[in-house]
């Protein structure tokens, strides 16, 4: 087994974390990881994003091209990555934002709509956690259990009161994520 | 499960592995993209510990000639720096060759000339391995491919430094520094006692010894030529017993990617993207740029039709495959620069432009 994902977003949103509890949790269930951010310029720009790959094997390339999966939170990164995605792979999106909806149909297209969910919950910053719990929802590659022991790794001790609300937010994403079929779309 | 491993940046792994390695002193400037060694060594506060002293100098001129300082006195000394910086310290690394001095220097390549930009690039190797400074003299380079590689080669890299007298460098680049990987560490390392400091150090002249003197400077040209003619000497021996590498898929390899660091893993994707196209590729890693892996490239001439350099520079390492081969087949080099990191398809495009055709 090898995913090779791209997270992508605005710097704030929590893309980097989200990946880095991704791989996190990929280690406690046994795997090689990597994490691959974009630095710099790029960042200070407003954009971030970051290659995270897991996998039964030692992981050759940290950087690619092309996805098994993206993640994306603002236009800027559904423009830049849409096309990056394997055919036959996964595109999940937050609708927040987005004006340009995924056109493709050779991809699977998921939406969950993490930015209004977080608004609903005591932080707004479970976004990124809505999203990987929704993302886990139809890509198990990692075990509930192992998440959260990666999210306990990787949270600094004085915010582990915070971790069942993450739990929660992981939850919610699982539950409020739909498919969408472009070619039913009008 | 496995609870040993933490997850960190190559940059902070090497800062970690550098407390672990017993090391007196570092001594640094900060530049992008690799901060996060001093910022690391700050928060993890090792003159607590180990008493390791860790200092923000004021310019990277000034941080080398610390390390000249340090070295001198016996003490185990690193800097690290990019590019630029690196530059900065050139003169005060030749007075440390010339001093023959073990100092560890970790440069973690951003894109030139210049201030150039942050990128990750691999343009610092004809710096790095042909000197770099004034001079006739040599680096023992190592090229970490990997965060756990970052970690591994810093207690390496201060064997070797004291094994030989010489400085050593660590040329990583941007990617290396900036990625997260899994990375297991080896337990610390005690620092040198005072009985343990090497009897050439500087440590104050005893009624039974003669004095140790340290210096770079000879005016007697014979004797100088005779401290070359031992500078030389020690290059050799390094050939003889410091080569590095790693070979993937070579063994029924046609053409063969040679590639170091952060292009080392690319190719290796590239590797498994030929082969799945039907073409018969394998990687060549030299892990010591120098002492340069001559003899086991040119073993591989008997049965690959083709060598394919990949650097992220307009074409450093090439040469030194060129001489390796001796002619006998061809190399070419693929290169992308200003911090753009080339794609595992794009080389696999070259590499069939290039020797297969079509």
């Amino acid at each position: 087994m090898t995913e090779e994902i791209i997270i992508a977003g605005f710097g704030g949103q929590g893309v980097l974390s989200m990946g880095k509890i991704l791989c996190y949790s990929g280690v406690m269930q046994g795997k090689e990881v990597s994490w691959m951010p974009s630095y710099g310029p790029e960042m200070r720009g407003g954009t971030a994003n970051v290659t995270v790959i897991i996998s039964d094997e030692r992981i050759s390339s940290p950087i690619l091209n092309s996805y098994d999966s993206a993640i994306i939170l603002n236009q800027q990164s559904m423009d830049k990555f849409e096309k990056t995605v394997k055919p036959g792979g996964i595109l999940l999106y937050d609708g927040n934002g987005i004006s340009r909806h995924p056109s493709r149909t050779d991809i699977n297209i998921y939406r969950a709509d993490g930015a209004e969910e977080a608004a609903k919950m005591e932080t707004t910053r479970t976004f990124n956690m809505i999203m990987l719990g929704a993302f886990l929802k139809i890509k198990p590659i990692v075990e509930l259990d192992n998440v959260i022991k990666g999210l306990k790794k990787s949270l600094p001790e004085r915010y582990h009161h915070l971790l069942p609300l993450n739990e929660k937010a992981i939850h919610r994403g699982m539950e409020i994520i739909q498919e969408i079929h472009v070619a039913e779309k009008v | 499960m496995d609870e040993d491993f933490v997850l960190m940046k190559g940059n902070e792994a090497l800062a970690e592995a550098a407390i672990r390695s017993g090391a007196d002193g570092y001594f640094g400037y900060p530049i992008t993209p690799q901060s996060e060694v001093m910022e690391y060594l700050t928060a993890a506060k090792p003159w607590e510990h180990t008493g390791m002293v860790v200092l923000q100098a004021e310019s990277e001129v000034a941080a080398i000639n610390m390390l000249y300082g340090g070295a001198g006195a016996g003490k185990r000394v690193m800097t690290s720096s990019s590019s630029p910086g690196i530059s900065l310290m050139q003169e005060g690394i030749s007075y440390i060759a010339g001093a023959e001095l073990p100092v560890v220097i970790v440069n973690v390549v951003r894109g030139g000339p210049g201030l150039g930009t942050i990128q990750p690039s691999q343009s610092d190797y004809f710096q790095a391995t042909k000197g770099g400074g004034h001079g006739d003299y040599h680096l023992l380079v190592l090229a970490p491919a990997s965060v756990q590689e970052m970690a591994d080669f810093m207690p390496l890299a201060f064997d070797l430094a004291f094994k030989y007298r010489n400085p050593v460098m660590v040329l990583s680049d941007g990617a290396i520094g900036q990625m997260m990987e899994k990375v297991k560490f080896q337990p610390q390392r005690p620092r040198m006692t005072d009985d343990e400091l090497p009897g050439w150090a500087t440590t104050g002249k005893k009624p039974d010894r003669e004095r140790n003197i340290i210096t770079s400077l000879d005016l007697d040209p014979y004797r100088q030529e005779r401290f070359n003619q031992k500078l030389v000497e020690k290059y050799r021996k390094m050939k003889e017993e410091e080569v590095r590498y790693e070979m993937f898929q070579c063994e029924d390899a046609e053409y063969v990617f040679v590639a170091y660091g952060t292009s080392s893993r690319i190719c290796q994707k590239s590797v498994q993207l030929a082969r799945e196209r039907g073409i018969k590729a394998g990687l060549f890693r030299p892990i010591s740029l120098f002492p340069f892996p001559e003899n086991e490239i040119e073993a591989l001439t008997s049965h690959v039709k083709g060598m394919l350099s990949v650097e992220m520079s307009a074409g450093q390492m090439v040469e030194d495959v060129r001489l390796s081969v001796h002619g006998k087949i061809p190399v070419e080099h693929y290169g992308r620069m200003g911090g753009v990191i080339p794609t595992p398809e794009e080389i696999v495009d070259v590499l069939i432009q290039k020797f297969i055709g079509g």
